[in-house]
């Protein structure tokens, strides 16, 4: 456990929600949830998560810290962004979502092996060594995840997927030998490095 | 009938629903002279489309037959219908009203006999019935219509029905030759009554009210339960006419939600509830489901609730539906997760019901006269509106009982005005 979730469980000991308003994005948004059912109903990967936004909301209030924040819920969100479309209270839940897997991390508490954690911190690497994505690279890290053996099996799996993208000029093999980035790479991540220090003030003020 | 005599003590009362006729009435009977302008054919607005009243589950027509003896009787009392209101000049205590009356192409020599319809041939779709069923080109708007006669549907002008059901009339009461007309005439203050429609139950994309037969709206339903509406009293499925035993609810159809109407319609979980009653009395072995977020069912009404909680064949389920999808047989199915719970269902009904809020019926554009909305659309109390009252659901989503009181209440403060002009005339 970091210490920083030490620091926020005596902090917030008994209020979880007030927790979540200071800290997690669109996170005061929360208490405005009237338990309708239509964002979970909606959800159209909701049948495979463990618990639907409006589960998640209700957890929060009733202060069940652990299980939220070490839910994969928030990480199995597509972005398909249908409950905010539909929620009768107009609740950023989409953005919510993705608020509490953000603090969930920050924290240290995101369940081992979560596939969609784990892709999005590849991404993010991948993202910040040249301020554009490198699919080829991306493709790449994410086939040897889980080891040498697994990754060609994967790279085999995707040959014609692979050969298709470069076809259509989606992918190149160049890539691999640097590859294409933004002009000003040191200034973009001076910019992120400042964006991230602002953020981890913000939460330690907060702790 | 048209001639109205009027002067700036007289009282403008617009809509003949029940809040206008009310208002109207309350002020005609404390000595006031009052115009009542009613755009459609008939007094009674969408009271007169109701089967049953809540909590009582008595007959709206017993109060309507009260209310028009009383219009009937009162000399103080002059009502257009087939009359709207275009425009409102002036200011409290001395406004002048222009008024465009349609041509209803039957006079007052009309008995009501019903020989124009036999002979008129065209069909059009009836809007007392919200569309279920198919009236004449000349008809009787409904049974209990105020005034009794009939009306000439203006498509079937210049067409062979038009002659025919003048030539059908022994009482020369149809005239062909009626036109469109405007009058204008003072008056001291308003009561503005224009009332509601049923919100628009196919903007609610996922319930799929437009593509779904077995999909219905709770007014529709209601002229379903009346045995004078288009399926005789029957309650059965718009798709192939099979008894509907098995019906849901969905409450908040369009209310209480930001992509639709931002306010609570009030009236719409106890009318579901009324409903339930129509179909447990018509079936033995019916099912009820209601799907709702929460029940707001207020002071007296609690007992008309926990009645219809207690029955066996009723199942509330604390949930608003996600979607409707209908499987090969046109049943539609429920989809959602509940909130007791957080299970995942899946149910097949007969028919689905969607209790639809209440929208006000005229649009901030469309007023003829300045006048303070607000964000629900609604007239707000508020000096800037003169001497121009809100009654009944203009002002606010109310049930009958309600819009009664408010409408009693906005014909004392058009009271109020013309009694001060009254006073400085002298």
């Amino acid at each position: 456990m970091s210490d920083m979730n030490t620091a926020m469980v005596e902090k917030y000991r008994s209020n979880f929600l007030k927790e979540v308003e200071a800290n997690v994005e669109e996170g005061q948004w929360v208490k405005m949830c009237m338990q309708c059912g239509v964002c979970s109903g909606s959800c159209p990967l909701g049948p495979y998560w463990a618990h639907p936004p409006q589960e998640i909301f209700m957890m929060i209030r009733a202060g069940k810290r652990e299980e939220v924040l070490s839910s994969d819920s928030m990480w199995m969100c597509t972005s398909c962004y249908n409950c905010i479309v539909r929620c009768p209270r107009e609740l950023p839940i989409t953005h919510i979502m993705h608020g509490l897997a953000t603090y969930a991390k920050k924290l240290g508490l995101v369940p081992k092996n979560q596939p969609t954690a784990q892709f999005s911190q590849i991404f993010w690497d991948n993202m910040m060594k040249k301020g554009r994505v490198n699919e080829l690279k991306l493709g790449l890290s994410l086939y040897f995840k889980d080891g040498f053996g697994q990754g060609i099996k994967n790279a085999l799996a995707n040959q014609k997927l692979g050969m298709n993208m470069m076809k259509a000029k989606r992918m190149s093999a160049a890539e691999f030998f640097g590859g294409h980035g933004v002009k000003d790479v040191a200034g973009l991540q001076k910019m992120i490095k400042k964006a991230e220090e602002i953020e981890a003030a913000k939460l330690e003020a907060n702790k | 009938m048209t001639e109205v005599v009027a002067t700036n003590e007289t009282i403008l009362v617009v809509g003949g629903g029940i809040s206008g006729m009310t208002a109207a009435l309350e002020a005609a009977e404390t000595g006031k002279q009052v115009v009542l302008v009613e755009k459609r054919p008939y007094l009674g607005g969408r009271v007169s489309q109701l089967y049953k009243y809540f909590p009582k589950l008595c007959h709206p027509t017993c109060g309507l037959e009260i209310n028009q003896r009383r219009a009937k009787m009162n000399p103080n009392l002059t009502i257009l219908t087939m009359a709207e209101v275009t425009g409102l000049e002036g200011e409290a205590g001395n406004y002048t009203a222009t008024v465009k009356l349609s041509p209803r192409y039957v006079n007052d020599n009309c008995t009501a006999c019903g020989e124009c319809a036999k002979a008129v041939e065209a069909e059009f779709d009836n809007e007392y019935d919200y569309g279920m069923s198919k009236r004449k080109g000349a008809y009787l708007p409904h049974v209990m219509a105020h005034p009794m006669q009939y009306v000439l549907d203006p498509r079937i002008i210049g067409t062979d029905d038009a002659q025919k059901a003048k030539d059908a009339c022994k009482y020369d009461a149809i005239d062909l030759d009626m036109e469109e007309r405007e009058i204008k005439f003072p008056c001291g203050a308003v009561v503005w009554a224009t009332g509601w429609q049923p919100y628009d139950a196919a903007k609610i994309q996922p319930y799929g009210y437009d593509r779904y037969e077995n999909v219905i709206t709770n007014v529709e339903f209601e002229r379903m339960a009346d045995p004078k509406g288009p399926t005789g009293g029957k309650i059965v499925r718009p798709s192939d006419g099979k008894e509907a035993k098995n019906v849901a609810f969905i409450q908040c159809a369009g209310s209480r939600d930001r992509n639709h109407l931002f306010h609570c319609s009030r009236i719409c979980c106890m009318a579901s509830l009324k409903q339930t009653h129509y179909v447990t009395e018509a079936y033995e072995d019916a099912q009820v489901t209601i799907y709702y977020i929460d029940i707001r069912a207020i002071d007296r009404f609690e007992d008309f609730y926990q009645k219809v909680k207690a029955k066996d064949n009723v199942t509330f389920t604390k949930s608003k539906v996600a979607n409707i999808i209908t499987d090969k047989d046109g049943n539609p199915i429920c989809r959602g997760v509940d909130t007791e719970g957080y299970n995942r269902y899946e149910n097949t009904h007969d028919l689905v019901v969607l209790a639809t809020g209440m929208e006000p019926s005229v649009t901030k554009a469309d007023f003829p006269v300045d006048i303070v909305i607000n964000r629900e659309g609604f007239i707000e109390p508020d000096p800037a509106n003169g001497a121009v009252f809100a009654a009944g659901v203009a002002s606010d989503a109310l049930d009958v009982n309600r819009a009664v009181q408010n409408a009693t209440g906005a014909a004392l403060k058009a009271i109020q005005v013309v009694n001060r002009v009254a006073g400085a005339e002298g």
